[in-house]
């Protein structure tokens, strides 16, 4: 499998993910913002950083980029896209995914690992569902918020993907993640590609990963 | 050439984090009658030529976000 991972000028999470998605065997390329297609890509990685300095909004100038049309195509055809971090906040300004992420509640920036749980039957999740993940964050803008009846159809549909056990943001019903109405692209602020190795101490973030290859609308 | 003042604000059932942060650092500098702040964002766009309609397109598409922000915007010059 094919994963695209998209770098945007401030983009500082690729690494990770490039170096989680090949040592789980998948074939991952970095693909920039500017220039490039996703032919012959069967999934994007849309990672964490602060993509072009996270000037007027996080993640407002990346989701206008070139690429976005790339990845919005990727996403139309049913194939996997993840935004984690920075790369979750691209795809809701992009539109691909309800809500917005704004500023923690308390305006510190928080670096430590959370524990996420899930009840959503999204494929993204399956694999996940009855476990309590331990994921690294690391955002000083994590608190998802979205309109009433917005918020309504992300619950209603469970389009929630995970919450925070605590909810140390402030997001609205400790929302940590979600998936599009078709399920095949998820948003998260918590980061699993830094949990994916036994040598860094933490493999928790695997489950979420492999859902990759799972993953078809 | 025109000017336009765009004024992007967070919608008022928002919770302003950073406008509560600055509050607090008056009221610690004996600014007592504060009572609350918001901050919002103000850009300049120098155009050519100045329609309601483009002006609009330009919030819409990427000045503002319309899950969380409204905006505002007057022709100066």
């Amino acid at each position: 499998m094919k994963v695209a991972v998209i770098r945007f000028p401030g983009s500082n999470c690729d690494q990770d993910a490039f170096h989680a998605l090949n040592d789980m065997g998948l074939k991952a390329e970095y693909v920039w913002h500017d220039s490039g297609s996703l032919d012959g890509f069967d999934a994007a990685f849309v990672p964490g950083g602060f993509s072009y300095g996270d000037y007027l909004r996080c993640g407002a100038m990346a989701a206008r980029s070139r690429i976005m049309g790339e990845v919005n195509r990727l996403a139309e055809a049913g194939c996997p896209v993840l935004g984690v971090c920075n790369g979750f906040q691209v795809l809701t300004e992009a539109g691909l995914l309800p809500g917005a992420l704004m500023q923690n509640e308390h305006e510190k920036f928080l670096c430590q690992d959370v524990f996420l749980t899930t009840e959503s039957d999204a494929s993204w999740t399956r694999e996940a569902k009855g476990k309590t993940l331990r994921i690294p964050i690391a955002h000083g803008e994590g608190r998802y918020i979205a309109d009433a009846e917005t918020l309504a159809r992300v619950e209603g549909e469970g389009q929630v993907a995970f919450r925070y056990v605590e909810n140390v943001n402030g997001s609205m019903n400790s929302i940590a993640g979600v998936v599009s109405p078709r399920g095949n692209v998820m948003g998260m602020m918590p980061h699993p590609e830094r949990a994916a190795s036994l040598r860094l101490g933490n493999t928790d973030g695997l489950v979420i990963l492999r859902a990759l290859e799972l993953v078809r609308a | 050439m025109a000017t336009v003042r765009i004024y992007v604000t967070l919608k008022p059932s928002l919770l302003d984090s950073a406008g509560r942060t600055v509050a607090g650092s008056l009221q610690k500098l004996g600014f007592s009658e504060v009572q609350g702040v918001r901050i919002g964002k103000m850009i300049e766009v120098q155009l050519t030529d100045a329609t309601d309609d483009r002006i609009n397109e330009m919030c819409d598409k990427l000045l503002a976000n319309p899950v969380i922000e409204d905006y505002r915007y007057e022709v100066i010059a």
